[in-house]
């Protein structure tokens, strides 16, 4: 008889949770995985390995887990997607691989993230790399931006021959990964290995290079014989509403890169400052509200609160990140909608005026639309806000690129190849699709190196 | 890593550095700036792009040693290096053919001059260049401006050069006989205010070059944004110049100031850890 429940993640202590950046979910030991691999069920129809972006393989590298050939249970991954120990940690399974997992009409579905990244941890340890490429240079291909996207691309088109440049506008390569995403849930080292893998494997990575301005598409398309765009959704949104300039308040984005980039919580050491006070409210209630609350607890915060304009249910972020968020202090308060943010005498932000919300009708997204409920206003008293609501496709290479067609929201219109309006110019990951997730990206990126790759050689 | 060709005081803790860049060199256009990052753990800042040469490959800024990353860049020595350049970044100043331009310049904003008053006197307009400095010793690039303006004119706020007072009263006093076509202001943000406020009742368009504090200049942060007609906009990809009589100064004199404290705990947790050299 199977067990109804998914062996259990070890957690980092509470107090190291809370004063260090040390990564909070511990994986699976060799035993647990062994405990853990024995639930599945090896379906048929595997709806598991169907919802994956990447369809892995699901049953069958669990197979080898429990047969404790770990190498072969990774190459079977290896052979879908080359960064395991990334997408086993940042996954939502719960809406991909394990969402309609047979197990679930049992209890919890197969924890199979876990189980990848365990698989994954085996590779890093082992420090096993597939390097083969074919000899034979086909062309040559420039990726713009290093994030999940570009570095898929750049390994795909790698492997099916062709030379490879990454340009990358910021100083360190891997995108959201290396800015975004904190520590305590994705190691830098994990990034590291595979950052250095991509290398190995002969791509070649320019950092400080701002396609647009330090080269143009076109420029580019004069090098090589094809360009692929995977330069995300950077741009930080704001809500629109007075105040926002105001000393204190920090886009998500901002604060990450001074955190994740620029190790600001090592100022001095480090020379980038951030200034919070005691009391931070975070706006928004997807996996950005979620990391920048858990950042600002470990970096001393007394009380962090999330606004949420609509309720628990609704929130876009990971399930696992909202427990940790909440096991570890963060407050929350939901249906609560900030409508003016309001500082002291010296431009400081003191409060945010907030206006309570009702649920109404579902809109477009299928989430119910939250509605306004007059006469409700209300005041929070804070030191710091943070507005984590999202993120926009930067405009900087539309507005350099004439000729490049994009939608009313800026996302560059690709056709279902990645093809955009350009000749030899693709396009994947969150430039095309909107702020989205780390493995949607690696599909993207995936298809349209083949894309590249038949059209190249057709 | 960028190699440091020179990097010379020009005035009282002023200095002019010249990088090899080529990439940068061969597309910076005047009104551009760059991004720099000392040493591993340096901060990113901004430094605008006073000159280049694409043949040689080089790029010069000149910057005032003010905290604790212009005082690392002052540091590095020639055949040393400078970790990350990242340019040109902001729009390049929209050169054409206005008629009479009056150019204000205060402090190393007299260096941010330059390279815009050159293109313009090269599309053909007559150039008034009006520079400011607190003392004589501390005028900076005046024979190069001279050399782009068909009138210059210099204030000192002690009265050790030229006027005595601030170079804003000479654009004033200017206003008061002729109303140029164009005014252009690079300096300290209190200066490019007043500008903007003596100009606005001639109806003068008039441009102002900001410096809000910036982490990416790319646009993925939001640090830079500035209030210009009511509306949030970010000075790094949306500028750095723009209409001075829509731009809300106070804001920006106060977002500027956010991290002074900071700002000097750095600096002199730098001369604590003493006069490492750097790239040497
Ligand atoms: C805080 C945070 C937490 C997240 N957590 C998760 C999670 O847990 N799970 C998950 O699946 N997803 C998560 N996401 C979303 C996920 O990170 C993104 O969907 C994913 O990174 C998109 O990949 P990308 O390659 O398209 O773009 P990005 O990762 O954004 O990479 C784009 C790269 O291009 C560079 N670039 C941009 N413009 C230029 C230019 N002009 N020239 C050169 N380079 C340029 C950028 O500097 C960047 O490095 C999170 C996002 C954030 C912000
Ligand atoms: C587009 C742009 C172009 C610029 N071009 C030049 C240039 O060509 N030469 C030059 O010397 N400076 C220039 N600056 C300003 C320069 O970026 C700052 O002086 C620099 O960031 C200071 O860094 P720091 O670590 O040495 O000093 P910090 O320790 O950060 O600051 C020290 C002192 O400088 C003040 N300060 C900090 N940031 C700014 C700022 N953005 N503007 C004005 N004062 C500031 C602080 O209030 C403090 O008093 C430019 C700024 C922008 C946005
Ligand atoms: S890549 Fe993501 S969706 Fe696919 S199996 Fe792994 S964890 Fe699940
Ligand atoms: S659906 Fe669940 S139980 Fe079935 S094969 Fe996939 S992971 Fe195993
Ligand atoms: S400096 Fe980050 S958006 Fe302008």
């Amino acid at each position: 008889m199977v067990s109804k429940r998914a062996v259990p993640m070890r957690k980092l202590s509470m107090d190291k949770r809370l004063t260090t950046f040390e990564e909070v979910a511990l994986g699976y030991t060799e035993e647990e995985a062994l405990e853990e691999a024995k639930r599945c069920l090896k379906c048929k129809l595997m709806p598991c390995s169907r919802l994956c972006p990447l369809n892995i393989e699901v049953p069958e590298f669990v197979k080898c887990i429990e047969r404790r050939e770990y190498e072969k249970g990774l190459n079977i991954i290896l052979k879908a997607n080359p960064f395991p120990a990334i997408t086993g940690r940042v996954c939502p399974q719960e809406v991909l691989c394990q969402k309609e997992c047979t197990l679930r009409k049992l209890g919890d579905p197969l924890a199979i993230g876990r189980l990848e990244r365990f698989l994954g941890d085996y590779q890093i340890e082992n420090n096993i790399m597939n390097l083969n490429v074919p000899e034979k240079v086909r062309g040559s291909v420039a990726v713009v931006g290093s994030g999940p996207a570009g570095l898929m691309g750049a390994v795909e088109l790698r492997k099916l021959g062709y030379e490879v440049t990454i340009f990358e506008a910021l100083h360190e390569v891997g995108g959201v990964m290396v800015y975004g995403i904190p520590e305590f849930r994705l190691p830098r080292r994990v990034l590291r290995f595979y950052v250095d893998y991509v290398k190995k494997l002969g791509v070649r990575i320019e950092v400080d290079v701002v396609v647009g301005r330090t080269y143009t598409i076109d420029e580019l398309l004069r090098e090589y014989d094809a360009v692929l765009l995977a330069t995300g959704a950077g741009t930080p949104k704001f809500l629109g509403i007075p105040g926002e300039e105001l000393n204190g308040v920090y886009s998500a984005n901002e604060f990450l890169i001074r955190i994740n980039l620029m190790k600001a919580y090592r100022f001095p050491e480090y020379d980038t400052p951030i200034k919070l006070g005691k009391r931070i409210a975070v706006i928004g209630g997807g996996n950005t509200a979620m990391d920048v609350s858990r950042i600002a607890l470990r970096l001393g915060a007394e009380e962090v609160i999330v606004l949420y304009r609509r309720t628990e249910v609704e929130m876009p972020a990971r399930r696992e990140e909202v427990e940790n968020a909440k096991e570890e202090g963060v407050k929350f308060m939901f249906l609560t909608q900030p409508i003016a943010l309001i500082g002291d005498e010296k431009g400081w932000i003191r409060k945010i005026k907030c206006i309570r919300m009702r649920l109404g009708e579902p809109d477009a997204s299928g989430r119910r639309r939250p509605i306004p409920i007059p006469g409700s206003e209300f005041d929070v008293e804070v030191d710091n806000v943070i507005i984590a609501i999202g993120a926009e496709v930067n405009k900087l290479i539309q507005r350099t690129t004439p000729g490049l067609k994009v939608d009313k929201r800026g996302h560059v219109i690709v056709d279902k190849y990645g093809r955009t309006s350009i000749k030899r110019v693709y396009a994947a990951g969150d430039v095309v699709t909107g702020a989205a997730t780390v493995i949607e990206a690696l599909a993207a990126a995936k298809t349209v190196a083949h894309t590249i790759h038949r059209d190249l050689s057709g | 890593m960028f190699k440091v060709i020179s990097n010379r005081i020009i005035a009282p803790g002023i200095r002019r550095i010249e990088i090899l860049a080529p990439r940068i060199a061969k597309k910076a256009k005047a009104g551009q700036f760059v991004v720099i990052r000392v040493d591993e753990k340096g901060e990113r800042i901004p430094l605008t792009l006073v000159d280049w040469d694409s043949e040689r490959g080089s790029i010069t800024l000149v910057f005032q040693e003010v905290g604790v990353t212009t005082r690392k860049l002052g540091r590095v020595r020639e055949g040393g290096y400078v970790l990350d350049v990242t340019g040109p970044l902001g729009n390049p100043t929209e050169i054409k053919r206005y008629g009479v331009i009056v150019g204000v310049g205060g402090g190393v904003g007299n260096a941010c001059l330059l390279p815009v008053m050159r293109e313009f006197k090269r599309a053909g307009n007559y150039i008034v260049s009006m520079i400011g400095a607190r003392t004589c010793e501390l005028l900076i690039l005046e024979d190069e401006l001279r050399e782009v303006s068909d009138e210059l004119y210099i204030a000192t706020d002690d009265g050790s050069r030229g006027y005595k007072g601030f170079v804003t009263d000479l654009l004033k006093k200017y206003l008061e006989e002729k109303v140029p076509d164009l005014v252009y202001a690079v300096g300290p943000t209190i200066m490019m205010k007043v500008v903007s406020s003596i100009t606005r009742p001639y109806g003068v368009r008039t441009i102002v070059s900001l410096n809000p504090i910036m982490v990416d200049g790319t646009g993925m942060c939001g640090a830079c944004r500035v209030i210009v007609n009511g509306k949030l906009r970010f000075a790094c990809i949306d500028g750095p110049e723009f209409d001075g009589h829509k731009v809300d100064f106070d804001s920006l004199i106060n977002r500027i100031r956010m991290y002074k404290r900071e700002e000097e705990l750095a600096l002199s947790f730098l001369e604590k850890r003493g006069g490492e050299d750097h790239g040497v």
